[in-house]
C-alpha cells in the first residue's frame, strides 16, 4: 500500500488548515435598505434635554403591542418603592427602551475649543441594516421586517440565550433579569403604531426637531443637506416627521462631518448628527463598517462543506488503516 | 456480567458527592423558582458567566477526550488505546449531559431548549450548536450503549449497535469535530467588544484544537484516577502515548496562539498588567507554556507523577481560556460600561453540584457496567 498512515493523516490535516485559512470575512458589498426602511434622525444640536421622547416612549410602549407592555398595561418604572415611585434611569434596561444622557467636555487646556462642549446623546435600537441580533438567535425570535426594516421581538419563540446580548455591538438588547419568565426588551421603533398611522412617539412628541422619523432614505437625503449648511445661517428643520409640514426656523449648528449610521455596523436605520465626536457620546469606538453577520456566516457556510469532508476523511482513514493494520500483521 | 464488588458504593468522597449534589439541586430548584436574577450575578454587560463559561464551554472541552480516542481507535485503527475507549466516550456522553443540564439552567426560558429543533435559524451559529449537542448527544449514547446491552445480556440489540458502530462513530467524529469549532465560532460576532488577545477568525480552530488537547489530558487523567480508585491498571504506553499526542497538540496550539498575538496585538500587550493580560498569561502559563516544558524532555514524558501533573495543568489552563473568552475578553468593554461579575453563590453551588453529579455516574459506571472491558 502507497499510502501509509503518517501520510494520510498529513493530507487530510493539509486539507483541513486549507479550508480554514480563508476564514477572514471579506467585507461584502453592503446590504441594501429594505424597500419601505423607515427610521429616526437624531441631531444632537437641536436636543434640549427636555426628556419628553423618553416620557412619551415608556407611556406609549406601555400599551397593547409595546415593546414594554406587561399584562395590566402598567407603565415600568425603574423604581418602585412603598414610599414612592420615580423614572431616573441612567441607561437603557428592561423597563427603558429610550434614553437621552449628557455630555460635557472635560479638557480644561483648551484641546475641545474647535468643539461643541456639550451635547445630549439619545440612545437606543439602531434597527441595523444587517442586525447582528437577528443573526444570532437561534430561534428567530429577533427578525427584520423584510419591509419595513424595523427589528422585532417575538417573546413566545425567544429561549432567553442572549446571545443578542453578546452580539449586538451597540449593547443594545436588555434581558428581564428579575422575572421567571423573562424577555428580551429593546426599542421596537412603535411597530405597533404604525396601523392606526402614527409613528415611533419618541418623534411625535419631540419638541424641537431633534428626532424625526420618515423613509429612511429621506432621513439620509435631509442629514446629507444638513451637513451642506454653513453654521450659524438659518434653515426650516422639520419637527416630528421629515417631510412634515411643521417646520422651526432655526440657526444651524456646528456639525462634524459624519452621519453616523450611513455605514456603521454595515448601516442602521437610526441616523445620528452631532457636533462632538461620536466616541466621546457613548459609542465604542470599535464598531467598524463590518455588517457583522457577515462574520459569522463565513464560518457557518463552511460547514456543510466540512461535514462532509469529514466524514469522507473518517471513513477513507478507517478503511486504508484497517488494511494498513492487516498487511501489518501478516 | 455482575456488578465490580471491589467498588465500594459508600467512601468518605462519595459522601462528598452526595452533599454537593444535594446542594446543587437545591441550589437548582432556587434558580428554577425564582429566576436568574436572584440566583445569578449575571447583568446587561456580562449576560454570560460561570454557567456559560464553565459548564458549558468547559464542559464541552473535558468532552473531547470522547471523540480523539473514538478516532485514534476506530479511525486511525491504533488498537493500543482500546482499553481507554469505553471510559472516555463514556465521559463525553456524561459530559454533554451535563452541559446540556447547565444550559438548561442558563437559559430564561429552560422549558424552551427544544425550540431551536422545530425553529430552524441556519445563519445562528448558537442554532448550529444546538442542533450538534442533539445529535451529538445521541450519538455518543448509541456508542455507549453496548455496556448496556452487554448487562443485560441483550445479543441482539449488541449486534446490532456493533454493526453500526464505525457509522457512528466517523458521523461523531463530524459532529464534535465541528462542535468544538462551532462554540469558538460564537464569539466571532464580538470583534468590537473581546480583546485582541483572544479574538481571531480563526477562534473556531483554536477551539479546536485546545479542546483536543484538553480531551488527551482528560482522558489520561481520568485513566490514572481509575487506576487509583477502581484498581484497573492499563498499560503505561498509553499513557505515553497519550503524552506525547498532547505535546505535539500544545506545540501547535502555542505557535498558533504566538502567531495571532504577534498578528492581532503585539508581543508587549501581555505584559500591560491589565486584568485581560493577567488572565492571558495565565492561561497560556498554565495551560500551554508550563506543560510544554514538562513535556519536551523524554525523561520527564515517561515519569507518571509528571504526566499526572501535566495533565491537570492542561484541564485548567483550558477551563481558564473558555472562562476568559466568555467573561474577561469583554473586560475593558464591560468596565467600561460600569459592570462587574462575579458568580454568585447559587452559581457556584450548581456548578459544584453538576460536576459532582458527573464524576458520581463515572463511578456508577464504573461499578455497575462493563466499563473497562475492551469489547
Amino acid at each position: 500500500m502507497a499510502i501509509n498512515r503518517r501520510d494520510f493523516l498529513k493530507v487530510s490535516a493539509g486539507s483541513g488548515l486549507l479550508l480554514a485559512s480563508n476564514t477572514s470575512p471579506a467585507v461584502a458589498a453592503p446590504k441594501p435598505l429594505p424597500p419601505e426602511a423607515v427610521g429616526i434622525l437624531y441631531d444632537a444640536t437641536l436636543c434640549i434635554g427636555c426628556k419628553s421622547c423618553m416620557v412619551n416612549c415608556k407611556k406609549f410602549n406601555s400599551m397593547p403591542g409595546g415593546a414594554l407592555y406587561r399584562e395590566g398595561g402598567d407603565i415600568p418604572y425603574e423604581h418602585i418603592t412603598p414610599e414612592e415611585i420615580y423614572d431616573a434611569p441612567t441607561e437603557l434596561s428592561d423597563k427603558t427602551l429610550n434614553i437621552i444622557k449628557a455630555y460635557k467636555s472635560e479638557s480644561a487646556d483648551g484641546s475641545d475649543a474647535d468643539m461643541e462642549r456639550y451635547s445630549y446623546i439619545k440612545n437606543h435600537c439602531l434597527h441595523c441594516i444587517d442586525p447582528a441580533c437577528a443573526s444570532v438567535c437561534p430561534v428567530g425570535a429577533l427578525i427584520k421586517d423584510p419591509n419595513d426594516g424595523v427589528v422585532s421581538y417575538d417573546q413566545d419563540k425567544c429561549i432567553g440565550c442572549r446571545y443578542c446580548q453578546i452580539a449586538c455591538p451597540f449593547g443594545i438588547p436588555k434581558f428581564e433579569w428579575q422575572e421567571t419568565s423573562p424577555k428580551i426588551v429593546k426599542c421596537q421603533l412603535c411597530h405597533h403604531r404604525y396601523k392606526e398611522g402614527n409613528y415611533s412617539a419618541c418623534c411625535e412628541y419631540c419638541p424641537t426637531g431633534a428626532s424625526i422619523f420618515g423613509k429612511v432614505a429621506d432621513l439620509r437625503e435631509e442629514a446629507k443637506r444638513r451637513l451642506t449648511l454653513s453654521p450659524g445661517s438659518k434653515y426650516e428643520f422639520p419637527v416630528q416627521t421629515v417631510d412634515s409640514g411643521n417646520r422651526q426656523f432655526k440657526e444651524v449648528g456646528n456639525y462634524l462631518e459624519q452621519i453616523y449610521g450611513m455605514t456603521e455596523a454595515g448601516g442602521t436605520q437610526y441616523l445620528f448628527m452631532s457636533g462632538v465626536p461620536f466616541d466621546k457620546l457613548g459609542f465604542n469606538p470599535n464598531i467598524t463598517d463590518q455588517a457583522y453577520p457577515d462574520l459569522t456566516w463565513g464560518y457557518i457556510k463552511k460547514v456543510p462543506v466540512l461535514i462532509v469532508a469529514l466524514l469522507i476523511a473518517g471513513a477513507a482513514s478507517h478503511v486504508i488503516t484497517r488494511r494498513d493494520n492487516l498487511s501489518d500483521s501478516k | 456480567m455482575n456488578s465490580d464488588h471491589e467498588i465500594k458504593m459508600w467512601t468518605p468522597n462519595t459522601v462528598i458527592l452526595f452533599v454537593l449534589m444535594t446542594v446543587g439541586l437545591v441550589a437548582i430548584f432556587y434558580r428554577l423558582a425564582n429566576g436568574l436574577g436572584a440566583a445569578t450575578n449575571l447583568n446587561n454587560t456580562y449576560p454570560w458567566g460561570l454557567w456559560l463559561g464553565f459548564d458549558v464551554l468547559g464542559g464541552v472541552a473535558m468532552a473531547a477526550g470522547g471523540f480523539t480516542i473514538a478516532a485514534a481507535i476506530y479511525l486511525f485503527n491504533w488498537k493500543k488505546y482500546k482499553p481507554i475507549g469505553r471510559p472516555a466516550i463514556l465521559t463525553a456522553f456524561l459530559g454533554y449531559l451535563l452541559a446540556i443540564v447547565a444550559l438548561f439552567l442558563d437559559i430564561g426560558h429552560p422549558f424552551r431548549l427544544w425550540h431551536p429543533s422545530i425553529m430552524w435559524q441556519v445563519h445562528s451559529v448558537m442554532w448550529v450548536v444546538a442542533i450538534h449537542v442533539i445529535l451529538y448527544t445521541t450519538t455518543l449514547a448509541i456508542e455507549s450503549s453496548p455496556m448496556l446491552f452487554e448487562k443485560f445480556n441483550m445479543k441482539k440489540a449488541l449486534k446490532v449497535v456493533n454493526g453500526i458502530m464505525i457509522g457512528a462513530v466517523v458521523f461523531g467524529v463530524m459532529l464534535s469535530t465541528l462542535h468544538q469549532a462551532s462554540l469558538g465560532a460564537v464569539f466571532l460576532i464580538a470583534p468590537s467588544k473581546m480583546s485582541p488577545l483572544w479574538f481571531t477568525n480563526f477562534m473556531p480552530y483554536m477551539f479546536l484544537v485546545s479542546a483536543i488537547a484538553m480531551g488527551l489530558a482528560m482522558v489520561s487523567a481520568e485513566a490514572m484516577f481509575s487506576a487509583k480508585a477502581f484498581g484497573h491498571k492499563i498499560d503505561k504506553e498509553i499513557y505515553f502515548g497519550l503524552a506525547r499526542g498532547l505535546f505535539t497538540t500544545l506545540l501547535v496550539y502555542l505557535v498558533l496562539k504566538l502567531f495571532f498575538l504577534i498578528s492581532n496585538s503585539s508581543l508587549a500587550t501581555p505584559f500591560n498588567g491589565s486584568v485581560e493580560s493577567n488572565m492571558y498569561l495565565l492561561e497560556m502559563f498554565i495551560g500551554v507554556i508550563l506543560p510544554v516544558c514538562l513535556l519536551a524532555s523524554r525523561k520527564i514524558r515517561t515519569n507518571m507523577n509528571n504526566i499526572l501533573t501535566v495533565n491537570w495543568l492542561v484541564i485548567v489552563g483550558v477551563l481558564v481560556n473558555r472562562m476568559n473568552i466568555c467573561i474577561f475578553s469583554m473586560q475593558e468593554y464591560s468596565t467600561a460600561k460600569g459592570a462587574s461579575y462575579f458568580p454568585s453563590a447559587i452559581e457556584l453551588l450548581v456548578t459544584l453540584g453538576i460536576f459532582a453529579m458527573g464524576i458520581f455516574l463515572f463511578k456508577m459506571a464504573a461499578k455497575h457496567l462493563p466499563l473497562f472491558s475492551e469489547a
